[in-house]
């Protein structure tokens, strides 16, 4: 039989693989309503994933707000319009780039450490194991870590943009004599709820596909500790473009609406 | 007096075949193991044993065959009531499966977490299972911490820990020096006469098959070639069998 067209492989196999992941969020959202519930794995979770990256976020976003001033700060000022970095600055911190930043820091934080900590679960059999011992292993291990981190990352950002904001006013403290009270009224004067909302709502898609994919493709490990390898590189590459992806449907949205 | 073949085997495996791809890795195996028997089941390796005991446990889906423990089909039951079954079953993995993130305590109690037990009863349990394998000491230790023999004891301790009714013990030599295997070898056999466990017992070590065995299948081409005691089936002119004794 002559075949008109052959599909090449590659594409085949990434069609393949969103199917997977479809299935598999589908299987998260039955077994997240179902009992027992692991209080307990969860918390300790929500622990390692929010604490453990709040060092980070924090660096991050105070590096992320300083270096933002300071470079806006000379163009605006051409333009006499240097009292309007603070609403510049938080606008465009709550809305965009803190949430994206934020999200990004933590697919290589999070992410690809779920996918190397199952990963090597896997290839160690300690999944079986806990299958063996009649514990549902994916209730145990990839529930609770979807749900910390769909839990865990919107509050980093929350904390990563105030950081931010932190870093921002401190130029202008340093720089442009603005006190923190005016610097941060000024903030608040141009923040309004059509800036928060879509940005919180976004960013828990953020934290549901930043512990969805890390588990995907942990729980599914193959090929021994080159798989756990791999599985921790693809889920990096696979949350980051989801994460723009996300991003940019929210921004579609948002625009939309407000 | 009771002949071996009017007992009901506490498992019973039918005709179980299972192929990956084109690869017919077990080619219509059968067995059973009885009540307070120790079963080797030997063959190479890619012989298909560790296929095998994951089809046992309900770890992979076997293509056909009947597979019964303590007279319930696993195919036929449901997720909760196979969980149940599991935990009947105590298995101690090739590579001994210790969870990473938790201390030896936390590993030994992962199992008891689905039976409703007290904290003093489980500590009671945990330290009794640390004491049959002579590693009291090791409590509070990490995986990483343990050398491979102490992390087989300890894995050995969490599949003794609900006094399950079969042991599986997957390779349970494999990686481990000389003395290091007989110790664990001398603690299986000091564990059965203890709890009184039937196990199933897949290995390549014919040392470990010479001592522990009280009946012994060998695996080859997918089936039972070979059924009976190490004596007779060592005895054999078979060479495939010879194979194995050399």
């Amino acid at each position: 039989m002559i075949k008109l067209f052959q599909i090449p492989d590659n594409i085949k196999t990434f069609f393949i693989e969103i199917g997977e992941l479809s299935y598999f969020a589908g299987r998260f959202f039955k077994e997240l309503f179902s009992r027992p519930f692991e209080y307990k794995e969860l918390l300790r979770q929500c622990y390692y994933i929010g604490n453990r990256s709040l060092l980070l976020v924090a660096v991050t976003g105070f590096i992320l707000g300083l270096v933002f001033t300071i470079q806006s700060r000379p163009t605006l000022m051409e333009f006499g319009a240097e009292s309007w970095i603070p609403s510049m600055v938080g606008i465009s911190m709550v809305r965009e780039i803190g949430p994206v930043i934020i999200a990004l820091i933590c697919v290589g934080r999070i992410s690809s450490g779920i996918g190397a900590e199952l990963g090597s679960m896997r290839v160690t059999e300690q999944i079986d194991a806990m299958e063996v011992s009649g514990t549902n292993p994916f209730k145990y291990l990839v529930v609770t870590r979807i749900l910390a981190t769909t839990m865990m990352v919107p509050l980093l950002i929350i904390f990563g943009d105030a950081i931010a904001l932190f870093g921002s006013a401190i130029v202008e403290n340093l720089k442009g004599d603005v006190s923190f009270q005016l610097y941060f009224n000024r903030v608040f004067n141009a923040l309004e709820f059509s800036d928060l909302i879509p940005a919180i709502i976004k960013s828990f898609f953020f934290g549901f596909v930043i512990g969805l994919v890390g588990s995907f493709k942990g729980f599914y490990c193959k090929k021994g500790t080159v798989g756990v390898g791999e599985a921790s590189n693809t889920a990096v590459v696979y949350t980051s473009m989801l994460v723009f992806i996300i991003d940019f449907i929210a921004v579609f949205v948002t625009d939309i609406f407000y | 007096m009771k002949n071996i073949n009017d007992i009901t085997p506490i498992i019973r495996i039918k005709d179980l075949r299972k192929s990956f791809d084109d690869n017919h890795v077990l080619n219509g195996f059968s067995m059973a193991l009885y009540e307070g028997e120790n079963l080797v089941i030997m063959g190479k390796s890619g012989s298909g044993k560790s296929v095998m005991i994951k089809c046992l446990v309900g770890l992979m889906q076997q293509d056909h065959g009947d597979i019964e423990i303590m007279n319930k089909n696993i195919n036929e039951l449901d997720q909760d009531d196979l969980n149940n079954l599991r935990t009947e079953i105590g298995f101690l993995f090739q590579g001994s499966a210790l969870y990473d993130s938790m201390t030896v305590r936390e590993n030994l109690k992962f199992p008891l977490r689905k039976r409703v037990i007290d904290p003093v009863e489980a500590e009671k349990l945990v330290l009794e299972a640390l004491k049959s394998v002579g590693l009291i000491e090791a409590i509070e230790l990490m995986p990483n911490e343990l050398s491979g023999g102490m992390k087989r004891r300890v894995a050995l301790a969490r599949a003794i820990i609900l006094h399950p009714k079969i042991i599986i013990y997957d390779e349970p030599t494999t990686g481990l020096d000389p003395i290091t295997a007989k110790e664990i070898i001398e603690l299986m056999r000091s564990i059965q006469l203890k709890y009184g466990a039937s196990s199933l017992i897949i290995t390549h070590d014919v040392d470990c098959a010479r001592v522990i065995a009280n009946r012994m299948i060998l695996l080859i081409d997918g089936i039972n070639y070979a059924e009976g005691t190490f004596k007779e089936i060592s005895a054999s002119k078979d060479k495939k069998i010879q194979a194995f004794f050399k």
